[in-house]
């Protein structure tokens, strides 16, 4: 088994590079000494057996940021046969520098020029032959987003393993040492390349990116039509989203009572309760918010991938500024509406620790598609139409605004004097295909990370509401309503019913159990017989406050565990799970004692 | 002539040749790696709004950077 090392600068396609060679069958792969998970693959190329590792993107082999240290770490520790160094074409003028480190610490590589098409369309010619001979490593221009050149890749990779063959893997010896020396004579032997064997262009001629910038990024309009994009954005997820996920449910409830019923009707009651009314409802009610969640993150990928989500931290650094967070933090509280793990994963980009810690405690606010699952059902229950989609957008709003809150609270605790130095890439048309395969596979992980807490979440439901044995299902003799009614001097300030507290128990695990706990509680998998049995247990007042809690508290176990692997710090994941808690408490009592009152 | 002038003061538009950077050696990794090297010619696109970052075009590259970073980037007369 032969280990090929990506490695690239962030910007260079290097991703899409990974997984047009892996076809999408990464798994996450442990690797001595590192604290991050890497994405490796196993493919078989020309009868040989490979494993191609994805590093981190990173502008320099000595560079400070944590990825950097990664990066490195993982050279020093792990022996690979090749590295593939992919590049940025166009920009060539300084991504060189990363091959010429590679050249300089004596590993085998091959370097890929990606974006070849983009660099024809901006009038960079490069002359690929000579810089592989004085590269001493084949060049190859290719462009992995519209697969051409790969399959020359895949010769040139395996050609370069045989070549190495019978050579023994080993890891650099003394590579910091070895950079540092060559360091002063890197910028010169970059240029002298440059020179001989890139042409750039007299004048720019990327026409579409200027004038595109001078109406995205115009100092007044700017900031509107951002948000005028976002909301169309939403809307039109909702729009298409909404019907096709009512369509699932009703057909998944179906196939529950016409063809699982009948199947497990042989089967003593309890257990059969506990598969179809427990199980199958609690997977059902969140399967069928998968469209959704497939829609957003499909959005989200163009939004990115376009180009346009690095002109948001332009246009909202200004701002975040005066919040003590960055450009960056908006970004990353943006991509944290998708799912807030990757988001504070994402934060790692930070080094100062002030404004990473800070940014880590903003986060968690966004309202991310586990509780949008909450909100359009609740909304749809509780409302009239024209008014749930206005809910849903205050509920953004108020997202917004606890984030904002929790900035200028904390700003003083976690101060931070971090420069802000970010690429802001050319406009680029996402390919479909692309778009597509990546929105799959971003909603398979989401499906595969949040089934583990639904199903052991549901059971814990289910039990709590059936325990113990013989009580009538989640009366208030069962586990489930002693626990809520335990909970109710606290609780009923805020209107949440003893029902109601078991839901936001489990929500604690897991805001994508919230919805399969109410099929439980209120034993209705069909979500329209759900709507109804809580309309006629809850009142709007008790829903919004309902909404607002599961808003503002902890997301999820698997942010706070993220937060504490992150911050390495037991008192910040407290403190950022007791603020929201808070925060959670005191908006809800507001709201919910103000609308009480007033009408 | 004007005896040191920075890149947060180059007007938006104008074209100018980095001299050198007085930068932490964090700061100047990201910028040397980003192309804003000392012989590089950079111009400003835009400065946004409420004192926000500017853009700027080094190379074949686009940037935002903030004012501040801006001014730690020295350009030659």
């Amino acid at each position: 088994m032969s280990t090929i090392a990506v490695l690239g600068m962030p910007n260079t396609g290097k991703s899409t590079l990974f997984n047009r060679l892996t076809g999408h069958h990464a798994h996450i792969g442990n690797w001595p000494g590192l604290t991050v998970d890497l994405m490796q693959a196993d493919l078989q190329l020309s009868g040989r057996s490979l494993q191609l590792v994805d590093l981190p993107g990173i502008y320099d082999l000595r560079g400070h940021s944590d990825d950097e240290a990664v990066v490195r770490r993982f050279l020093e520790r792990s022996p690979v046969d090749l590295v593939l160094v992919v590049l940025n074409a166009s920009q060539l003028d300084r991504q060189l520098r990363l091959a010429l480190q590679v050249q300089q610490l004596g590993l085998p590589a091959v370097v890929a020029l990606n974006m070849a098409d983009e660099a024809a369309r901006f009038g960079v010619s490069i002359n690929a032959s000579a810089l592989g001979e004085a590269l001493g490593q084949p060049v190859l221009p290719l462009s992995a987003k519209y697969r051409q050149g790969l399959e020359t890749l895949q010769h040139t990779l395996v050609a370069q393993l045989d070549a190495g063959d019978g050579r023994v893997a080993v890891v650099p010896e003394a590579l910091e040492e070895r950079l540092a020396a060559a360091d002063a004579d890197l910028d010169g032997a970059m240029a002298e390349l440059v020179e001989r064997c890139v042409t750039l262009p007299s004048r720019w001629r990327d026409s579409r990116s200027r004038r595109l910038d001078a109406v995205l990024l115009h100092p007044v309009l700017g900031l509107p039509l951002f948000f005028l994009a976002m909301a169309l954005m939403f809307q039109g997820i909702y729009a298409i989203g909404v019907p096709v996920q009512e369509a699932l449910g009703g057909l998944l409830d179906q196939f529950g009572q016409l063809v699982l019923k009948p199947l497990l009707a042989p089967l003593p009651g309890l257990l059969q309760g506990f598969l179809l009314e427990g199980l199958y409802q609690g997977l059902g009610t969140v399967m069928a918010f998968l469209p959704v969640i497939g829609l957003f993150f499909l959005a989200m990928g163009v939004v990115e991938d376009s180009g346009y989500l690095s002109r948001a931290a332009y246009l909202m650094d200004a701002f975040m500024e005066r919040l003590g967070l960055d450009g960056r933090s908006f970004v990353l509280s943006l991509m944290g509406f998708g799912c807030n793990v990757p988001a504070i994963l994402g934060t790692r980009v930070m080094r100062d620790r002030g404004l990473r810690l800070l940014s880590m405690l903003v986060i968690p606010f966004s309202l991310c598609s586990a509780r949008l699952n909450v909100f359009l059902f609740m909304a749809a229950v509780f409302f009239p139409p024209r008014i749930g989609g206005l809910v849903i957008f205050g509920l953004y709003l108020m997202s917004f605004a606890a984030a904002m809150l929790t900035a200028l609270v904390f700003r003083g605790r976690f101060p931070s004097n971090e420069p802000l130095v970010l690429e802001l890439p050319p406009y680029r048309l996402p390919t479909p295909g692309q778009m597509l395969s990546r929105a799959w596979s971003e909603v398979k992980h989401f499906w595969i990370w949040s089934r583990r807490f639904i199903i052991l979440g549901v059971v814990a439901v289910w039990l709590l509401n059936n325990l113990p044995v013989g009580v009538e299902p989640a009366s208030s003799a069962s586990l489930a309503g002693q626990l809520g009614s335990f909970a109710q001097p606290v609780l009923a300030p805020i209107g949440i019913n003893p029902k109601l507290a078991v839901a936001l128990l489990f929500g604690f695990i897991a805001k994508e159990i919230v919805l399969g706990g109410l099929a439980v509680i209120y034993g209705q998998a069909d979500p329209a017989a759900l709507g109804r049995a809580m309309a006629s247990d809850v009142t709007w007042p008790q829903a919004v406050s309902f909404m607002l809690f599961t808003l503002l508290y902890t997301p999820c176990l698997s942010t706070v565990a993220v937060i504490r692997s992150e911050s390495k710090r037991l008192g910040f994941t407290l403190l950022s799970v007791a603020w929201s808690l808070l925060l959670a408490w005191l908006v809800s009592l507001v709201a919910f004692q103000a609308i009480t009152r007033l009408s | 002539m004007q005896a040191v002038s920075r890149l947060v003061d180059l007007p938006t538009g104008a074209t100018a040749r980095v001299s050198s950077l007085s930068a932490d050696a964090g700061l100047r990794q990201r910028l040397e790696a980003l192309g804003l090297r000392p012989g590089q010619a950079v111009q400003v696109l835009r400065r946004g709004w409420w004192s926000g970052p500017l853009h700027v075009r080094v190379g074949m590259t686009e940037l935002m950077l903030r004012r501040r970073d801006a001014a730690r980037v020295s350009l030659a007369a």
